[in-house]
């Protein structure tokens, strides 16, 4: 039979270098069902009979946060056989205090300590023979970063659960213990011993998922009550924080017996190098610093070199014509030749240009991440966002969506509160990005005689876009309250893990490459065919002969009137916007397909006619529904159906009541006006003011929040 | 009553009692802030806003308005 080992530990403690050590390669990542959290399984290399399992890190086994809950049900529900508790030697006290809890479950317990060469180098002491007997675990010091002690510490996770079950060894003060037994014997009393404990303490804590999970008698749970009433007048506290207090007690008690601190309050390099990275003055300057030199090399020069080989060269001159004479040559009919290399190869082809550009891009955050800047960055922007319901973390998507909304939107992966990274994903897509550009050239170009106040406006509107939507969306249900607690930690900064940026860029990547296999590929079919098949006239493929209108002009004629309070009620442009789902870049190149000259002032000109109906066309294609691939990226990181269209569906509407605003308003000032489109612009105005400057609600939205993360959980 | 958001700069205190409830109280203390802990107040955010904490040998960042719910003396 198999064994399982679960490797837990609290975030940045090596978790992640060491489940690389031991898995090599063969490794799956997925999410825990339901949940956006990483789930990663892997086989322990050399024992094919031992399976690894990667926990989120977590500094507490609480009910309130996702990422905890979701190690709960794992450790509750799959029975491991063994936990390998990685505990960082340099932050001892912390992170034992989620050894306490996980002993309690009565699964075997193995602490591997790791960074003990920074302990040694510190000159400090652990005695880790007693530190083990007294918590009851077998314990083994290690060094994820150089591989030592790893053998010995799988070793003795396998031993461990051969063994079997344990019961844990630290106990609280007399009150609280007293309390405890008394549960015990009242209301778990028929449950392994070894799992007693947990549920006590929890009953204790009145921890809602496990009072709901045991269906305890309304008797039993009164006379339980009055336990836990006793203690807490007692120790004047509440139940949870009392069990949180006496736990910090006991590992206080444990690590003076264990832990030599040679005492000395010196600087270490981390608060050196935070002297200055987060000093008062230097750190935003420092941290503009940083974002431009990130940004210039993956968007800017070695980015934009990729992107342009991929897209040109690559596909343009190499692939596409090269399958396109390959198919000819033996001797394919036209229309699938057509289908192939300009939809399926054309379409993906737009979308994996971007990969290496993503690759670089990707591969810099990593770093910055892995390396513990990403922590101050948060740190020092977190007032500003929180202004707009987002949290200091959403700054890096919003930089890296200047460049491509898809990695963007990716990004905002390493933002843990399920709320702030909602927000995130959804307005991310706001901030033009690399491919909406043209458009804002050829408008700019077009019909304002090159004026740089185009672009600019551009960049100005995406950003207000993000700031309003926050300013509105904070006051909705779904997004209710003040915003989630910020307790973050600041992590020692340490020289980035080459191994586990390089995985961490590669899954990211892959991920992406495997979107393009499918999604894309289906959507770029299905609008081929749309522009290539004609039924006027009898169903047939559009020749250079044969011509007539394709299924797609037919469509967009038959939804044009849409757009015509913005503007921009002809089929040429309805079909442009929607061929912008599959690519922004589309929407110039539809331009040049359907206007009848390559000239951007005729072309714009003929379409688009006003300077006024230009720009509410250019509003609304750079707000409204991202392309395809960014979709794709909102789906994945949203991981849900309801929210993911809830997200599209905001983007559109929003996009076209701006539009309608600047339209109607405008037509005022450029002679004619419709009083009906400029009464409707004016209620969506004061609609919008009335959302901005609508009083916050103040509530308790932390406790509703969870409550929901945790049904979803469940599900 | 003294808060930790009323502790200044570079100031040392220690932690009397914990305000609040719930999620928030709960997270505070998994990190390590309980009763008779000392904590040092290092320094606030360029913008002011959060501070940056040593709690039991490591830094620890926290917003103003929940550093509030800690008494110190």
């Amino acid at each position: 039979m198999s064994i399982k080992i679960a490797i837990a530990g609290n975030p940045n403690c090596g978790k992640t270098t060491l489940f690389n050590l031991l898995t090599g390669s063969n490794q799956y990542v997925g999410n825990w069902p339901g949940v956006t959290v990483e789930k990663k399984e892997g086989q322990l290399k050399g024992h094919d009979d031992v399976i690894v399992t990667d926990l989120p890190g977590i500094y507490s086994l609480s009910p309130y946060t996702l990422e905890e809950v979701v190690a709960r049900n794992y450790l509750l529900g799959e029975n491991p056989d063994a936990i390998l508790n990685i505990v960082d030697g340099t932050n001892i006290e912390r992170n034992l205090y989620l050894t306490t809890q996980l002993t309690e479950i009565g699964i075997p317990v193995v602490i591997a300590i790791n960074m003990m060469d920074v302990v040694r180098k510190r000159g400090d002491y652990i005695n880790t023979e007693q530190l083990g007997a007294e918590l009851g675990c077998g314990i083994v010091e290690i060094s994820a970063l150089k591989g030592t002690g790893i053998d010995e510490a799988v070793n003795l996770a396998v031993e461990a659960a051969r063994r079997g079950r344990q019961v844990p060894k630290h106990n609280f003060a007399g009150c609280v213990e007293h309390a405890l037994a008394h549960i015990e014997e009242a209301a778990v009393h028929g449950m392994d011993e070894d799992r007693q404990r947990w549920y006590a303490v929890k009953i204790f804590e009145r921890d809602s998922k496990v009072v709901e999970e045991l269906k305890l008698d309304n008797d039993v749970i009164s006379h339980i009550e009055r336990d836990i009433k006793r203690v807490e007048n007692e120790l004047d506290d509440d139940a949870e924080s009392i069990i949180a207090n006496e736990r910090y007690v006991y590992i206080g008690g444990v690590v003076d017996r264990c832990y030599r601190r040679k005492n000395k309050d010196g600087l270490t390099t981390s608060d050196r190098i935070d002297k200055i990275v987060t000093n008062r003055i230097l750190a935003l300057p420092i941290f503009a610093v940083i974002m431009w030199f990130v940004y210039y090399i993956s968007i800017g020069s070695i980015g934009d070199f990729t992107v342009g080989f991929m897209n040109d060269t690559l596909f343009g001159e190499w692939i596409v014509p090269w399958v396109t004479s390959t198919l000819a040559g033996v001797g394919c009919a036209p229309w699938l030749i057509s289908l192939i290399a300009d939809g399926v190869v054309g379409g993906v082809g737009a979308v994996l240009g971007f990969v290496p550009q993503m690759m670089i891009l990707f591969l810099l955050l990593s770093l910055l991440e892995d390396c513990g800047y990403m922590a101050r960055v948060a740190f020092i922007l977190d007032k500003l966002f929180r202004k707009f319901g987002l949290s200091g973390k959403s700054f890096i998507p919003m930089l890296v969506a200047t460049g491509c909304g898809v990695p963007g939107i990716m990004a905002s992966r390493t933002i843990e509160q399920e709320r702030d990274r909602r927000m995130t994903v959804m307005t991310t897509g706001f901030i033009p990005c690399g491919a909406k550009m043209p458009i804002v050239g050829m408008i700019a170009g077009g019909l304002f005689g090159g004026s740089a106040w185009v672009a600019v406006s551009a960049y100005f509107i995406g950003v207000l876009a993000v700031i309003i939507t926050g300013l509105m969306l904070k006051k909705t249900k779904p997004f209710a309250g003040e915003a989630a607690p910020f307790v973050m930690e600041l992590p020692e900064y340490h020289a980035p893990v080459p191994m586990n940026t390089l995985r961490a860029t590669w899954e990211r990547g892959w991920s992406f490459i495997k979107r393009a296999g499918t999604v894309i590929v289906a959507a770029s079919i299905i609008i081929w065919t749309l522009n290539s098949i004609s039924l006027s006239g009898g169903v047939h493929f559009i020749t250079e002969q044969s011509g007539g209108k394709s299924i797609l002009e037919a469509l967009g004629g038959a939804v044009k009137w849409i757009f015509a309070p913005l503007g921009f009620g002809n089929w040429q442009a309805t079909v442009a916007t929607v061929l912008g789902l599959m690519a922004k870049e589309q929407v110039v190149s539809t331009f040049g397909t359907l206007a009848s000259t390559t000239d951007y002032k005729v072309m714009t000109a003929e379409i688009l006619g006003s300077g006024l109906a230009g720009y509410s066309f250019m509003i609304f294609n750079l707000l409204c529904a991202p392309c395809f691939a960014a979709m794709g990226a909102i789906k994945r990181e949203m991981n849900s159906a309801k929210w993911t269209v809830g997200a599209i569906g905001y983007m559109c509407v929003f996009a076209y009541a701006v539009s309608l605003m600047v339209y109607q308003f405008g037509s005022w000032f450029t002679g004619g006006g419709n009083i009906i489109g400029t009464a409707v612009a004016a209620f969506i105005l004061a609609f919008m003011l009335y959302m901005i400057f609508k009083k916050d609600k103040k509530s308790t939205p932390t406790v509703a929040n969870t409550e929901k993360q945790n049904n979803l959980v469940h599900k | 009553m003294k808060t930790l958001k009323d502790a200044g700069i570079g100031s040392t205190v220690r932690v009397v009692k914990l305000h609040g409830e719930g999620a928030l109280k709960r997270r505070i203390m998994d990190m390590g802030i309980t009763k008779g802990i000392e904590i040092r107040v290092r320094k606030a955010a360029p913008l002011g806003d959060p501070i940056e904490l040593t709690v039991r040998g490591y830094q620890l960042s926290i917003r103003k308005a929940d550093a509030e719910m800690i008494e110190v003396e």
